[in-house]
């Protein structure tokens, strides 16, 4: 018989949920041993790939000649779309993704073929010699165009509340906006790479870096035509994701494991960065209007309001991404009467795809200009004007029909107003400005309420298994994946915190769909509410069968006992080390792995009539933001934010400030430096971090202020937590404020410049000469 | 060639002398802390930090080790991230530091900020700074993190910077010294690494033998740091068997400080000859930390800059203002060559074949001169400029005797503005003095429109930069933004 481990004293737990401990790689970051796909040390007789891809955005392939690719030094093999023997489309959730092409071309670096050689080198060098003859055509660009045409990727979408034509028509003033939103880049700095090995009888093993991982299985399934349980995705962590590895990872796991297939050898994939930049989607670009209408306080009476989002070529996830940005045109404000229409449209480019905020920002930007333009029409304080059309008692249903708990936004914002000392910075900037004619000086407080929910209702569940060895430590698995955003930590402390042992006794493995099948994507800020859930309910499962086995043993009710301090005490003063009661248990033949389940209660959404509750609950924040602007030149900087926002109780301090710092500078380089040009003919110029810049050190303000707003989610969450993934980034939205106000300055405050986004220095200079011509034309 | 590896001596028989080291370390090494971001030296991910003997023991310098070749650290020693900790559990204190903040989410940028740190900390002056913030923003600039906002990375290198803790690398400094200094003289000839008979890296001594080497292969390319020509291998796959190295020539490694000018080796890099520039011209303080990363700066050198005769370098506008000449090297002997007649065209220039430059010759400022330089860009660090200004005014009683405008970003090459310049002749130099000036820059330009900046807005920012120069002028302190960057 085999021996128990030896039980060591118990100490004070640590690490419970709540608490700030480190990340749980945080160690093996600094030292270089956190172990990314590309760090595994590829078996034997691995392939190196490299994607052949489209010179051209539009038109077709008249003849492919791969001959001198076969025979390039190092080469193996070759695959095109002859090649597939499944499915060959591998949209997510509609069809529109071909894995290779070899006729029709839609976007500038589409797949046609792939190229196996005994090195990435080799590969990388050999897919240059393609000969391919292209019928070219002019690619359409334009949102705008595109919608004209009809060029609809889904079809649109419209939510309405009360009779927005009828309050416009009666409104004593009226307002109308339209905007140019940018794109953005995810730039995760570990790129997209997937290492696909062949088993035996037709398995497969996947390691890639995924946002979701059940997904690969399914389409590595389906190109390779073999039943879901024959392939195997295993996906430790990511070096970012940021929504670009949701469902933009699949193709180079297919493609890795259909070449995988083909050799009959591990075959790696890797995308070089220009390649990466080039091939995957972004951030959908939009183009959005209004028409409100307003009381002389600055009270919206009606809002009429259109998003166009441009999905590229394919509807890969624009269906849900644009429903979102309607979801959130009303931002934190109460519109009485409401009309807001969503399109979808395609054109020629990359799929837009997935990115923090998921269309969210993209909505709630156009709201929040119009707070801004109603607030210079008026003469007011654009916080004022903000402050008013807030939800609030009797004014708390969203567009969609969904009531809003409204208070806590409100107490969030005063209590920023007073503690970011508003007032006074906008006192002491407005008097600076008169003295200042070159620099000039903003400032903006600007709110986010995000609903927190897959709007794709059965999204909205997860699960965990949960094993506890002999030894009295524990392993997790769940079904969300480490993105960096410290989901592991978070919900290997909620179990900490329910079995009352330490955190450091809790091992988390790889998220793997032969753990844990079936999961949803880690996205929509959901990973730690659902996954955490879905652990707890594990944990309490064995909580539960170790409870019953010691209140039979000790003549005792289950009740009384409780898992606390690595102990399970009971009565007055009985105790036992928790490992001592797993051995007993053990022994005693009582099961020590348990699967927990979660879905989300209460949500629901009817598309008929735009009417329901997509969202469990908002997650909410606010941001001051204040910025020093060179009208010569259109150079600012950021000089301080002041952040409160609003986790709920916090599952981690340390890790939800981290998210909000980042999400904010996050968001900040979207609206401020990240810029994409595609050129007339559709090749996107900003294609490698020399020419697409996102935030660097200097970037972050030297003033910057975060804070959590504790106050416990009325809803039952895990620990009554709030979701904290993509909410921070919409924070940045002051950023992109504050330099409307500097730029308004100019003008006395009573001109609201147009200010498209990225505000590049040359988009905020052009603001100024635009508004400076203004000013001159009045004065004639 | 030999290099060392953390503690361990790394013999290399036979490599392509285009292997990056990154490559070497995680393809041939097996090495995989050190991760790829770009493999164009624009993210810091794969930041190595350089030891090599120098006066007072070894000087330390971050490199991006995807656009470094391996044959660059032939006889220096590479300090990686798996060199910092001897386990998880001990970690150097740069990474404890970093733990201790929170500054780590996905971690991927992790081991390049972690050696930048190091760096950093290795300085002589490192904790004496008056502005650690700007310190700390220096030294960072090259890495990019997508998930923390930075916040707790600069929290760390402040913790850092105000206790300095000694580790292992600071009782190691003598044997090191000595391996490398053994290292270096097992080199014997030209040569230091090659494959086959064909391939080679090779890294003359003196400037004679550089121009025997090109005369016998003329097909060799000229490397200095490195940092434009690598794009060649790892963009656009171009093999570049014969590469010749200046990164030992003598003549081009020096900085002499002559009375009426500073003369500057060609293989000099940015951070060497900083202290140098900075002193002569101060106003070049502020474009230096912003030319490329310190990663950049710490392996690209003036001449690569100047031979390579990119559009938007940002130190040709300068030599321009300054009236800088060029010492030029060729079989026939040494010719100096105004940087006005060098460029030709994009890419192109006046250098004649078989030969290089030497050393940049820049004359020193009249104590009645003026010196002005912007660079404007989409963002502060580590960008390339949109437009690159330097003003050189000669003043005489209020009016303006000489005027030089070095222009980056505004044509095919770095250019003056000789329209502008004459119109500034005998102006003041006020607001209205510099109007025909600003006005005449369309006749000197017509810039492209390009992923960086508008033609339109190039053109406007370049006449508003005049207009700043006279402003800062007036006013005696700076109007630019960037200067609230660095200040808490």
């Amino acid at each position: 018989m085999r021996t128990l481990t030896e039980i060591h004293p118990a100490s004070k737990p640590q690490g419970a949920a709540g608490e700030s401990v480190a990340h749980d790689s945080a160690r093996l970051h600094v030292s270089g041993s956190a172990r990314y796909v590309d760090d595994i040390i590829e078996p034997q007789g691995t392939l190196f790939a490299a994607v052949i891809g489209s010179r051209i955005a539009k038109g077709r392939i008249r003849h492919l000649d791969l001959q001198a690719v076969r025979r390039a030094p190092g080469v193996i093999d070759v695959l095109t779309l002859d090649d597939v023997p499944g499915h060959t489309d591998i949209g997510p959730v509609f069809p529109g993704d071909p894995v290779l092409t070899r006729d029709a071309i839609r976007y500038a670096g589409q797949p046609i073929a792939l190229v196996a050689a005994s090195s990435e080198k080799a590969a990388r060098q050999a897919a240059l010699l393609a000969e391919i003859d292209y019928e070219i055509q002019a690619p359409q660009l334009d949102a705008e165009v595109a919608l004209a045409q009809q060029q609809l990727l889904r079809p649109s979408h419209r939510m309405q509340l009360g009779d927005c034509a009828k309050a416009l028509q009666a409104s004593p003033i009226q307002l109308q906006a339209k905007m140019h939103i940018g794109g953005q880049e995810h730039l995760y700095l570990e790129g997209q790479v997937s290492l696909a090995i062949p088993g035996e009888d037709g398995d497969m093993l996947i390691y890639t870096s995924s946002q979701h991982p059940s997904e690969v299985q399914k389409l590595v399934a389906e190109v390779l035509n073999l039943s879901f349980h024959q392939v195997t995705v295993d996906m430790r962590r990511m070096g970012g994701g940021f929504g670009g590895k949701e469902t933009q990872a699949a193709p180079w796991a297919c493609l890795a494991a259909l070449m995988a297939a083909k050799t009959g050898r591990p075959v790696k994939l890797r995308l070089p960065r220009k390649d990466d930049m080039q091939m995957t989607g972004k951030r959908h670009p939009f183009v959005n209007r209004y028409h409100l209408g307003c009381d002389h306080e600055g009270r919206i009476l009606a809002a009429d309001i259109e998003v166009i989002g441009n999905g590229g070529h394919s509807p890969d996830l624009t269906d849900a991404i644009v429903d979102r940005a309607m979801f959130h045109a009303d931002n934190a404000y109460f519109l009485p009467n409401a009309d807001i229409r969503g399109h979808r449209v395609a054109t020629d480019t990359v799929s837009h795809t997935a990115f923090r905020g998921f269309g969210g920002p993209q909505g709630m930007l156009i709201i929040e200009r119009a707070m801004d333009d109603i607030a210079r029409h008026l003469g007011c304080d654009p916080l004022d004007i903000r402050k008013r059309n807030l939800y609030a008692e009797a004014r708390d249903l969203t567009p969609y029909h969904q009531q809003v708990e409204f208070d806590t936004l409100q107490r969030l914002i005063d209590e920023l107003e007073s503690s970011s000392h508003y007032r006074a910075r906008r006192t002491a900037i407005s008097h600076w400005n008169q003295l200042n004619t070159v620099l000039k000086r903003g400032l903006a407080l600007t709110p986010v309420k995000f609903g927190i929910s897959f709007t794709l209702q059965h999204l909205n569940q997860a699960g965990a298994l949960l094993h506890i060895y002999t030894d009295g430590s524990l392993q997790l698995n769940h079904g969300g994946t480490e993105m960096g955003q410290g989901l592991h930590t978070k919900v290997a402390q909620v179990v900490a915190r329910t079995l009352g042992v330490d955190l450091s006794q809790i091992r988390i493995t790889a998220t793997r769909t032969d753990k844990v099948p079936n999961t949803s994507p880690t996205a929509a800020s959901s990973g730690a509410d659902l996954n955490g859930k879905a652990a707890e309910q594990a944990a309490l499962t064995l909580r539960q069968r170790l409870s019953d086995f010691l209140a039979e043993q000790q003549g005792i009710a289950a009740s009384e006992i409780r898992f606390s301090d690595n102990q399970v005490c009971w009565g007055t003063s009985q105790s036992m080390p928790f490992a001592e009661l797993v051995q007993q248990a053990y022994v005693a033949r009582i099961s020590l792995s348990a699967t927990g389940y979660y879905r989300t209660p209460k949500i629901w959404y009817d598309r008929e009539t735009a009417q329901g509750r997509p969202f469990f609950y908002f997650a909410t924040g606010a941001a001051v933001s204040e910025v020093l602007v060179d009208t010569l030149t259109g150079e600012y900087r950021l000089l301080q934010a002041d952040i409160l926002h609003d986790v709920g109780h916090s599952l981690n301090p340390a890790i939800d400030i981290g998210q909000i710092e980042g999400g904010f500078i996050q968001g900040m380089g979207w609206l401020t430096t990240e810029e994409l040009v595609w050129n007339p003919d559709g090749q996107l110029l900003s294609h490698s971090p020399a020419t697409y810049k996102i935030p660097a050190i200097s970037d972050t303000p030297p003033v910057f202020n975060v804070k959590l707003f504790d106050h416990a989610n009325t809803e039952d969450t895990i620990y009554h937590s709030k979701a904290v993934g993509e909410p921070p980034l919409m924070l940045a939205i002051s950023v992109w404020s504050a330099l409307r106000d500097a730029i308004s300055s100019l003008s006395d405050y009573r001109i609201s410049p147009d200010l498209d986004t990225p505000a590049t220095p040359e988009r905020v200079l052009m603001a100024v000469e635009a508004l400076r011509q203004k000013l001159n034309g009045d004065r004639r | 060639m030999q290099f060392m590896l953390n503690q361990t001596l790394i013999q290399v028989d036979e490599c392509a002398p285009d292997t990056t080291l990154l490559e070497y370390l995680r393809t041939h090494l097996v090495q995989r802390g050190t991760k790829e971001g770009c493999a164009s030296g624009d993210c810091g991910v794969c930041t190595v930090v350089l030891a090599e003997p120098d006066a007072n023991g070894l000087r330390y310098r971050a490199i991006n080790s995807c656009i470094t070749f391996l044959g660059a650290v032939d006889a220096c020693q590479v300090i990686t991230v798996e060199g910092l900790s001897q386990s998880t559990d001990q970690l150097h204190p740069v990474q404890q530091a970093l733990v201790d903040q929170h500054a780590s989410q996905c971690g991927f940028c992790t081991p390049g900020f972690v050696m930048s740190l190091f760096a950093l900390t290795h300085q002589p002056d490192a904790s004496s700074s008056d502005n650690p913030l700007l310190q700390i923003h220096q030294a960072l600039g090259g890495n990019l993190c997508r998930c923390t906002g930075y916040r707790p990375i600069i929290d760390a290198a402040r913790s850092l910077l105000k206790n300095p803790q000694p580790d292992q690398f600071d009782a190691q400094t003598g044997s090191i010294r000595q391996q490398l200094t053994a290292a270096q003289a097992s080199d014997t000839g030209d040569i230091t690494l090659q494959q086959g008979n064909e391939a080679f890296f090779a890294q003359p001594r003196d400037s004679q033998s550089l121009l025997k080497l090109m005369a016998r292969y003329p097909d060799a390319r000229l490397v200095a740091g490195a940092t434009d020509l690598a794009l060649e291998t790892t963009q656009q796959l171009r093999p570049l068997p014969r590469l010749i190295s200046t990164r030992r020539v003598a003549e081009m490694r020096r900085i002499e400080e002559q009375d009426e000018a500073l003369v500057i080796g060609a293989a000099v890099t940015y951070s060497e000859a900083e202290a140098a520039l900075t002193a002569a011209f101060p106003p070049l303080a502020g474009l230096l930390h912003r030319l490329g990363s310190l990663q950049v700066r710490n392996q690209g050198t003036l001449g690569g800059n100047i031979a390579n005769a990119s559009p938007i370098g940002d130190m040709p506008p300068v030599l321009l203002a300054l009236n800088a000449r060029l010492r030029i090297r060729d079989p026939q002997g040494v010719t100096e060559i105004a940087i006005d007649d060098f460029f030709t065209g994009y890419r192109q220039t006046r250098l004649p074949a078989g030969g290089f430059i030497e050393a940049l010759i820049l004359p020193r400022l009249q104590p009645d001169s003026l010196l002005r330089i912007y660079k404007l860009s989409k963002r502060l660090d580590d960008d390339i400029s949109a437009v690159c200004l330097a003003i050189h005014l000669k003043r005489h009683q209020g009016r303006i005797l000489e005027a030089r405008l070095g222009f980056g970003g505004m044509a095919a090459t770095p250019a003056r503005a000789y329209q502008a310049e004459a119109a500034l002749q005998g102006q003041t130099f006020t607001a209205d003095g510099i109007q025909a000036a600003q006005q005449a820059l369309t006749q000197d330009f017509s810039p492209l429109t390009d992923v960086r900046a508008s033609a339109e807005y190039r053109l406007r920012s370049a006449a508003n930069l005049l207009l700043r120069a006279v402003l800062e002028d007036q006013q005696q302190h700076s109007l630019e933004v960037s200067h609230y960057a660095h200040t808490d």
